[in-house]
């Protein structure tokens, strides 16, 4: 959080208008998982525009390098090796530093590291397929990775996952929580996957992808990808009602 | 032509997705060996001031099916209503409570299991105080957008009684679903996601 001063208003009410609806049939777990009745709008209280902190200490060394936090010493995930990069910032445009960003992946095969995955590609016994970083001060961040493959799954009898790396951000406040995929430009699966088509809003989806980034690509090793993230702002704590006690 | 705002568009949603664990809770997921320590799973030690409790339920579809590949994160104040954040004003939270708190359900049973203690009382907007609750956030395959609930204490009637979100729902009818039963340590709070007892979720 560096010496900025702490933040104590109120957060924009959320556009849900960018975001997916609850019910979306063309993805069928939707159906029942979907509330029905309207969300009862709650002006943000002291619950909702606190939230806890992550220091840098909780990180390990390797924990933002997926190619080697899970891989035997002196080896590394197979694939196209890639950094992620970007920066988390607010609606108003501002840096978010210490927000705690953790991602998951299937491997180069399109394969995840999980108990109910049923895909035929193989596990790499060198890909784990979970990492995490802190935003700096500025609210930036990277990530090593290797390029997840896309993958099968049951939905429609033909639908495939795009690309994608899933993204958990946990900001300054419990209303900014937030859990979003992001996709590769160009993947001509992305127009076609019944969970990216969750999003009507065509901007809103495009701000899911990341483009090549070749400015920040590392010669003979890593093409990059830029991401940035975006959370709630705050209304500016200048002439707002002061909260009791404050 | 006016000016522009130049306020940026935040970022949609996806669904967590049936693996969610791999990322955020990698060693209850099997994978070891990564970090030390799943986050969120320890709020209190042994020096954590104020009644310990234990918050159990499960969350159920539309066709009263239990999910067992949710996540869900809680988030209150300590025993004397402080919250552990920066964006604390009012004063200094227990150091020994963390206030925040991540468990996947039990893969087989369905059931999410929180040790913590019981929340103080925190201010509404104008003032007046609420009754005791926590703050519940789910993620899952199949729910587009994360969703926020509260947890009350049924216990607490005199305080939920005043409780400023509590006495404008307009169908208070649907206010049960928000409340907590108590046996012994343990309040049991179920989470229906559809249904003639579709619990209340809120826009924050
Ligand atoms: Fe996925």
């Amino acid at each position: 959080m560096g010496n900025a001063k702490p933040e104590t208003g109120a957060f924009f009410p959320r556009n849900r208008s960018l975001h997916p609806k609850a019910f979306t049939p063309d993805y069928k777990t939707s159906v029942v998982r979907s509330p029905q009745k309207a969300l009862l709008s709650l002006n943000d209280t002291i619950s909702e525009i606190t939230g806890p902190v992550f220091g840098h200490e909780i990180l390990g060394e390797k924990d933002n390098d997926l190619i080697l936090n899970f891989a035997r010493p002196g080896e590394s995930a197979l694939g196209e090796r890639i950094v992620v990069h970007g920066r988390v910032l607010d609606e108003r445009g501002r840096g978010v530093s210490g927000a705690l960003l953790e991602f998951w992946q299937a491997n180069a095969g399109g394969r995840y590291r999980h108990a109910k995955e049923g895909y035929i590609a193989p596990l790499d016994p060198n890909f784990g397929g979970c990492g995490r970083t802190i935003t700096d001060d500025d609210g930036y961040y990277s990530l090593r990775t290797v390029k997840p493959g896309p993958y099968p799954w049951p939905n429609g009898v033909n639908d495939w996952r795009p690309s994608h790396i899933h993204f958990s951000v946990f900001g300054h406040g419990f209303a900014q929580r937030l859990i979003t995929q992001m996709y590769f430009e160009g993947d001509p699966l992305i127009p076609l996957c019944p969970i990216a088509r969750t999003i009507t809003d065509q901007a809103a989806l495009d701000q899911l992808i990341a483009p090549l980034d070749m400015a920040n690509t590392i010669p003979m090793d890593a093409r990059a990808f830029k991401f940035d993230i975006v959370l709630r702002g705050r209304r500016s704590t200048l002439f707002e009602n002061r909260m009791e006690g404050n | 032509m006016a000016q522009q705002l130049n306020q940026l568009r935040e970022t949609a949603s996806q669904t967590a997705g049936p693996y969610v664990h791999i990322g955020c809770v990698p060693n209850f997921s099997g994978i070891s060996g990564v970090y030390d320590e799943d986050l969120g799973i320890a709020m209190v030690n042994e020096k954590t001031a104020g009644e310990r409790i234990v918050i159990e339920g499960r969350v159920f579809d539309g066709t009263g099916t239990p999910l067992k590949d949710s996540l869900i994160e809680i988030w209150q104040a300590d025993s004397q209503g402080l919250y552990n954040s920066p964006s604390e004003m009012r004063g200094t939270a227990d150091p020994n409570f963390t206030g925040w708190g991540r468990q996947a359900m039990d893969m087989d049973t369905g059931v999410f299991r929180f040790e913590t203690v019981k929340p103080g009382r925190v201010p509404f907007l104008d003032g007046r105080l609420q009754a005791p609750h926590v703050s519940l956030w789910i993620v899952a395959r199949g729910i587009n957008l994360g969703l926020n609930t509260r947890m009350y204490f049924a216990d607490e009637e005199a305080a939920n009684a005043e409780d400023p979100v509590l006495v404008r729902i307009e169908h208070q009818v649907r206010v049960p679903t928000l409340m907590a039963t108590r046996k012994g340590d343990t309040y049991h709070f179920d989470i229906y996601l559809q249904g003639e007892s579709e619990t209340i979720f809120f826009d924050i």
